[in-house]
């Protein structure tokens, strides 16, 4: 083995305008390893990977590769150096073939015959040396996320990387896709690759790396070995304060039934049937936890209960009322509060203040203005209130929303949804993209509408999310509710099921 | 670096940046001017003279400046809903015909100020109703704007020119053209608005239809930003899925945002047809209609901004047309080049020197 890091970062600086993204870095990753990056959403991680795969330029600092200083100008450059990169959202051409995919950018001259042949036998090789069985004529949009991660790293691999560096790698992955992924890295960390892991989730830190870092506002704070550490200590390292990890909550109280779902089934605009003749009730006093895959038709559960998309058929009841098919302001005024999946493109106009965002939707409202116009005093105040009971910073309602942190943006949604008082409430990935800091309280929440005697149906790919959160646990997958679990059900019996193998 | 995340104070976005591009537009037109052997600088000082040098002068900028507005604002409020309403020219041609027809059926019996109203309605109420099929199209069936009121402009025209002169047309007259208004139909002219500033207004058409060029502004203003219904439209035409997430109709929004351009670019014809010429005219709406998308994107989609760009393009076209007079060799095509010249820099280039400045915004912010 040779003596130096695979890669080792000294003094990385980084600044966009007035954001000090990274600060000082020091990074040494040896070879043969996993290595973790750890850290809350806007912590720099992933600014400090694009400066690595040649994204953007450090102001200052120096990055060496197997020991030599190294300028990383661009993408290509890190190709050359041995670094192949697995982004978050996969960079594959949706219709083309897995061989296509693979050789894009790599073709290997004009004429494509004799790269394909060559293409052809390296990934036989990949295959055989890496256990990264796919199929090199599937096309990309016929295979399942998992095959299409794996086809990320084949590109990595095929362009000779020595270093793979994966962003978030687990997130659209099902818990068995999950494991299938550590033991493929695995296997490339024993066949001599460095693997660098960036994620978000402790566990899969501690079930994989061999070495952690972790990353807290632009700065680098700590780097352990994971045998030597917990997931205690490493939360405590990334917020910066002890952290409860588990959502406290008492026994829930159900009580009527207020909102149901009877055989309901909703195509998306393509005309594939996404919601598949589902039925299930959610009374008052308790919070029913939607698992699955993304992509099993939770998201248009959501948005068809919410009266952004009509049901081909079935019927929605709240409070007895039939409203499939009711628009989205009818269904505020009845009482039914909905917390977005997407809250940049549905939940909050980034372009508005923030105070114009703290009304989209009840900006109808009579206590914001009469007749046509729009009270601007009333609404400022109100946002002003809001602000101050969810500690959202800045505390600025006239600052423009996209200048808010993921976090903070969502306490906006959060707030404007939860402080009108709803019957019920459908909430979409409450947490993503957002800090430990603020899941916490978002969480607590959540809890706090339960205990109010509020109808609850919650939607999350993060089964650590569902598991914490909920009373009742019902697993989708393509498009129909295959089970219903309790809360205290295991986390592999509800994975099975998520992925469609068990009942 | 990315810069386009660092905020800037807004007398930069505003006030410099504008600046700087219209600076760069004069310089290259100079260099136009230059290299067809004339001296650049006369050149500026006969377009200057020209449109701000006398009192009629400034009239002339000032009645071309009204028709800009309102063509401007019927651009803006349809661009803030998220559509790009190409059809002004059209609407305005339209307006024309419910402005005369109110002054044709009034003018005999009441005194201007009881007209002017009722004219005020006909043209909003024409141009409104060519900017509906267009819109209601794109809100059931989804046919896009831009094209169903750019071909709207020349069905408009053709439509025009029939009634001109199978139908308005004075008999006997050669001209397709309508009887000239009497006194009751005519909107008077603004000469004790200049004499308040010394200024002598002589034959120039600038005219009452300015001021309510002004109280529409400020009507689009209270609109935009004041309003439910501005709300609205503002979050469909930046955020579709956020409006239909928010239960915001989206073909009623499009739909009235689109008959208020129309409206508004309907009022335009009150200035050439009552103000000016006091008969409806064959073309009388000459491109106005187009420089108000000029207009719009220049200021920003807000009525101060488009007060003052259409100044700016008033200026321009009186300008222009007394440099093309006084120097034969720069023709009314060069004056069309500069104008584009304008557009280019200030509309469609606007964020050229945004990193730039930024930087040493920046840099001068750390000093």
């Amino acid at each position: 083995m040779s003596p130096h890091p695979a890669i080792e970062l000294v003094g990385i600086d980084k600044s966009f305008g007035a954001v000090h993204a990274n600060k000082n870095i020091n990074l040494k990753v040896e070879k043969g390893t996993i290595h973790g990056i750890i850290g809350e959403n806007g912590a720099g991680k992933s600014t400090l990977m694009s400066i690595i795969y040649g994204f953007y330029q450090a102001d200052r600092g120096e990055i060496r590769v197997d020991g030599k200083p190294l300028t990383i100008k661009d993408s290509q450059a890190a190709i050359a150096a041995g670094i192949g990169m697995v982004h978050q959202h996969f960079m594959l051409v949706e219709n083309f073939t897995v061989l296509e995919n693979v050789m894009l950018g790599a073709e290997g001259g004009q004429l494509l015959a004799k790269g394909v042949t060559g293409a052809r036998k390296e990934l036989k090789r990949l295959e055989t040396d890496y256990g990264l069985d796919v199929d090199p004529d599937a096309v990309i949009e016929d295979l399942p996320v998992g095959k299409q991660q794996r086809v990320e790293i084949l590109k990595a691999l095929y362009r000779s990387a020595d270093i793979l560096i994966l962003d978030e790698p687990t997130g659209v992955l099902t818990p068995a896709e999950a494991d299938h992924l550590f033991k493929v890295l695995r296997v490339l960390r024993d066949q001599g690759k460095t693997v660098i892991l960036i994620t978000h989730k402790l566990r899969e830190i501690m079930a994989i790396t061999d070495e952690v870092s972790v990353m807290r506002r632009g700065e680098m704070v700590a780097t352990r070995k994971t045998a030597e550490t917990t997931v205690e200590e490493l939360a405590e390292l990334m917020v910066g304060r002890r952290v409860l990890l588990r959502v406290e909550k008492g026994e829930a109280n159900p009580g009527k039934v207020l909102l149901s779902v009877k055989n309901l089934t909703v195509k998306d605009s393509r005309g594939v049937t996404m919601v598949d003749n589902v039925s299930f009730d959610v009374r008052e006093g308790e919070i029913v936890g939607i698992a699955g895959v993304a992509g099993n038709g939770q998201s248009e559960l959501l948005e068809a209960i919410a009266g952004i998309r009509k049901p081909v058929s079935g019927e929605i009841l709240l409070d007895g009322q039939p409203i499939a098919g009711a628009d989205p302001a009818r269904l505020r005024a009845l009482g039914l509060a909905h917390i977005p999946e997407d809250r940049h493109h549905m939940g909050l106009v980034l372009k508005f203040e923030e105070y114009e965002n703290a009304v989209l939707g009840y900006h109808r409202d009579a206590r914001y203005g009469t007749g046509p116009f729009l009270d601007l005093k009333a609404i400022q105040a109100d946002a002003v209130e809001k602000i101050e009971k969810y500690d959202i910073r800045p505390p600025n309602p006239r600052l423009k929303t996209a200048n808010f942190s993921g976090g903070n943006q969502q306490k906006i949604v959060v707030a404007r949804e939860i402080e009108r008082d709803p019957k019920a409430l459908i909430i979409g990935q409450p947490t993503r993209g957002v800090d430990i800091g603020a899941i916490e309280f978002i969480h607590r929440r959540i809890v706090e509408m339960r205990d109010a005697g509020k109808a609850i149906l919650l939607v999350s790919v993060e089964l650590d999310e569902i598991r914490s959160l909920s009373d009742r646990i019902l697993v989708m997958f393509a498009g129909k509710v295959v089970g219903e679990k309790t809360a205290d059900a295991g986390e592999q019996t509800l994975g099975l099921m998520m992925a469609g193998i068990a009942a | 670096m990315s810069t386009a995340s660092v905020p800037l104070p807004n007398w930069i976005t505003y006030g410099l940046i504008p600046l700087l591009n219209l600076a760069l537009a004069f310089l290259i037109s100079g260099l136009v001017v230059w290299s067809i052997g004339e001296n650049p600088f006369e050149a500026l000082r006969l377009l200057v003279d020209g449109a701000l040098g006398r009192g009629d002068a400034i009239g002339f900028t000032l009645f071309y400046t009204t028709s800009f507005i309102f063509t401007g604002l019927s651009v803006a409020v349809a661009f803030h809903a998220g559509l790009f309403n190409i059809g002004a020219e059209g609407q305005a041609y339209l307006g024309g015909l419910g402005a005369a027809l109110v002054a044709l059926a009034l003018d005999h019996y009441v005194p201007w100020y009881v007209t002017m109203p009722f004219a005020i309605i006909g043209a909003a109420l024409f141009g409104a109703a060519w900017a509906f099929i267009p819109a209601w199209l794109q809100a059931s069936r989804g046919s896009h704007v831009v094209i169903t009121t750019i071909m709207f402009n020349f069905i408009g025209a053709a439509l025009m020119v029939y009634l001109l002169v199978n139908v308005l047309i004075v008999p006997g007259n050669m001209a397709p053209e309508t009887r000239t208004f009497l006194e009751g139909g005519q909107l008077p002219k603004l000469d004790w608005l200049m004499a308040l500033f010394g200024l002598k207004l002589g034959p120039a058409p600038f005219n009452v239809s300015f001021l309510i060029a002004l109280v529409m502004a400020f009507l689009v203003w209270v609109l935009i930003w004041r309003t439910k219904l501005g709300y609205e439209m503002r979050t469909l035409g930046i955020s579709p899925t956020a409006a239909v997430y928010a239960g915001i109709p989206y073909s009623r929004t499009v739909i009235i945002a689109m008959l208020i351009s129309g409206g508004l670019a309907g009022m335009m014809a009150l200035n050439p047809v009552m103000g000016s010429s006091a008969r409806l005219q064959v073309e009388f709406v000459g491109g106005a209609g187009f420089v108000g998308i000029a207009v719009s994107l220049m200021g920003r989609s807000h009525p101060v901004g488009i007060v003052i760009a259409a100044l700016l393009f008033g200026i321009l076209y009186q300008g222009g047309a007394d440099l093309s007079f006084e120097m034969p060799n720069i023709t009314r095509e060069m004056i069309v080049v500069i104008q584009g010249l304008v557009i280019l820099f200030a509309g469609a280039l606007e964020y050229m020197f945004r990193p730039a400045i930024v930087h040493l915004y920046l840099r001068l912010k750390r000093a």
